[in-house]
């Protein structure tokens, strides 16, 4: 099948006081209808891979495909074909909301009834039919960036690009952002997008690149890269002490550390959860003890990161990013079960470990 | 013409085939940018407040505040002043040329224009043609202002239309060379900075409110054919009378010559700029 996205050994210096390699043969495919993740803290490359296939930027080395057009050849049918929307809001703040949709309308060619029509049905969409014909100065960061989402939609493309959607959002628009991407990957839109957020390319994403210093230092599937790394963790809470220590040792076998217990709560460490997991009641059961909780918990997309770079995805945490951490918790038991089937990280991750960067 | 259009029925944007068929695209995109950056004028009342009250200012400090202390062999002052009021406002003005552009390119807008699939020259053509659109409209606030405060022009109509359009043209050219500076600008504060140290030489070494006889005779030289001069003085035996051909045709060709150098080098820079 042909992939919506092709990205081939891309490279990009900047020269300029400092030289900076922002990609060093960066290569991805994304398949068509599937959301795809670049993940990586700022200055990792994303917004250089986003711009060079937007046709913004020429690539140095390298080549790449959007929908089968190469993006420097073939320049202009890619930008028919493709939506760009930013974390830097590129709307005009002097126009109101109708008319920068109208306008965009134009610069694609589009007739003018059918842009009319277009905008009217986008502020809809959107929940911006009330606040339409406001200039944009009016508008709060998050209409702002739903009016930005939409211009990229006008000419219905095919292929999204959005770097860092919901950069600055707080979590309620946030949510709304991610459940308007998730309705147009329904629709059959092919979206790329670029975040710092785990939690984000863990909702939306179903395939994604780790980037750090303009390379892909890992690839997978989220649930894959979270296995990959990190064994599985069994959280047994238990009614007093006296369980909670018959538990740790029972668990002895399962796990592939020696269990932790602090107060009544015991946590091991296993290799397969679901499988660890059902070994552990079955003991639990037969010693008649009955656990107050009992999680199966991945570690979370933050761990990854720091195993792969050595720190974490983002320097400054905020407030709206723990909250956000918590409501990810809830999901990981459900995903759980995928785990076991997801397939080895790519190689680049393999190697990237071989050669000893921890 | 049909077939040069495909309207999408599914997705993405139509394409252009031919060359016709691009320039017709090319122009309709410009028209789309222009009427942008119009409507962006309206609404932004401090743009307004330069391009008019600011003119009138320097039509009434010069005509009732230094003009009694200026001798020209004109005349009344008001006849010599008004001819350089416009060119010195249609100088000013060329800053929101740079400014505009610097503004688009640090709000992001520019790269949501590269990554459509409009033409490339579009956002720079559209950025002067609303500029020389403004100028029309602040020509034509002047001519009032002037009429108030007792300027006369005694050459006829088309002679007076005549000058205007020489004022237009020269507008135009040089907001060619401030898209430049826009463009060259790491944001709008700095492109305005930049460009002032241009403007001030331009329009006050120049004949435009003093005759350069009164100027030191090292500042003669570039006082009298440094394009604003030229372009003031040609207005001048346009408008009230006096030997024109010489004038006209130096600033016509400094219009014309600054356009053909300044049109490759912005757009050069636009596609350049990262």
């Amino acid at each position: 099948m042909t992939h919506a996205i092709e990205a081939h050994d891309l490279q990009k210096t900047f020269k300029g006081k400092r030289e900076v390699r922002a990609l060093d043969g960066v290569s991805f495919l994304v398949e068509e209808g599937t959301v795809f993740g670049l993940l990586g803290p700022n200055g990792s490359g994303k917004t250089t891979a986003v711009r060079i296939l937007t046709t913004i930027l020429r690539p140095d080395g390298g080549s790449a495909r959007v929908l089968g057009h190469d993006v420097v050849k073939e320049a202009g049918r890619v930008r028919s074909l493709i939506g760009l929307a930013g974390q830097y809001a590129a709307v005009d703040e002097n126009l109101t909301g109708r008319e920068n949709l109208v306008m965009v309308g134009r610069l694609n060619h589009l007739p003018g009834s059918y842009v009319a029509g277009r905008a009217k049905e986008l502020l809809g969409e959107f929940d911006l039919s009330d606040a339409g014909d406001r200039p944009l100065k009016t508008y709060s960061g998050g209409m702002r960036r739903r009016l930005d989402l939409a211009a990229a939609l006008v000419a219905r493309p095919t292929v999204l690009f959005l770097d860092e959607p919901t950069t600055g959002l707080d979590p309620q628009s946030r949510n709304d952002l991610w459940e308007v991407i998730e309705g147009l990957v329904d629709g059959g839109t092919t979206v790329l997008l670029t975040t710092q957020y785990l939690e984000e390319a863990d909702r939306l994403a179903s395939t994604l690149s780790v980037l750090d210093h303009g390379r892909v230092i890992a690839q997978g599937s989220p649930t894959a890269l979270k296995a990959e790394l990190g064994a599985t963790v069994l959280e047994v809470g238990l009614h007093d002490h006296l369980d909670a220590e018959r538990t740790a040792t029972l668990l002895v076998p399962v796990g592939s550390h020696p269990p932790n217990r602090s107060g009544n709560v015991v946590e091991v460490t296993v290799d397969n959860g679901p499988e660890a997991a059902m070994v552990a009641l079955r003991a639990l059961d037969q010693e008649r003890i009955t656990p107050t909780t009992f999680t199966i918990r991945e570690p979370s997309l933050d761990d990854v990161f720091l195993a792969l770079t050595g720190r974490r995805a983002e320097d400054d945490t905020d407030g709206d990013h723990a909250a956000a951490d918590e409501g990810l918790d809830d999901r990981d038991e459900e995903i759980t079960a995928v785990a076991s089937n997801a397939g080895p990280i790519n190689k680049a991750f393999t190697d990237y470990k071989a050669r000893g960067h921890r | 013409m049909t077939n040069t259009i495909s309207v999408p029925t599914v997705s993405g944007a139509p394409l252009a085939t031919g060359l016709s068929g691009r320039i017709r695209w090319a122009l309709a995109d410009t028209f789309t940018i222009t009427k942008r950056n119009l409507i962006g004028y309206t609404r932004i009342p401090e743009a307004l407040f330069f391009s008019t009250v600011q003119p009138i200012m320097f039509v009434l400090l010069f005509r009732y505040v230094f003009g009694g202390a200026i001798h020209t062999s004109e005349a009344s002052y008001v006849n010599y002043l008004m001819p350089g009021i416009f060119v010195q406002t249609v100088a000013f003005g060329a800053v929101s040329t740079s400014i505009g552009l610097a503004e688009d390119l640090q709000k992001g807008l520019v790269e949501r224009f590269r990554a459509l699939p409009m033409a490339r020259s579009a956002v720079l053509a559209g950025r002067t043609s609303a500029d020389l659109c403004r100028n029309v409209v602040v020509v034509i606030i002047m001519t009032v202002v002037g009429f108030l405060v007792g300027f006369r022009p005694t050459t006829g109509v088309l002679p007076y239309l005549a000058g205007i359009g020489l004022i237009l043209l020269f507008a135009y050219a040089l907001s060619w060379g401030f898209a430049v500076i826009g463009l060259s600008a790491p944001n709008s504060e700095t492109a305005q900075v930049m460009s002032f140290p241009l403007l001030f030489p331009l329009t006050f070494a120049s004949s435009a409110f003093v005759p350069v006889d009164q100027m030191p005779s090292w500042l003669q030289g570039f006082a009298t054919y440094q394009p604003v001069s030229v372009t003031v003085s040609a207005c001048r035996a346009l408008m009230l009378g006096g030997p024109t051909a010489t004038w006209l045709i130096q600033s016509l060709l400094w219009s014309v010559g600054l356009l053909a150098v300044l049109t490759p080098v912005a757009v050069r820079r636009y596609r350049t700029r990262t």
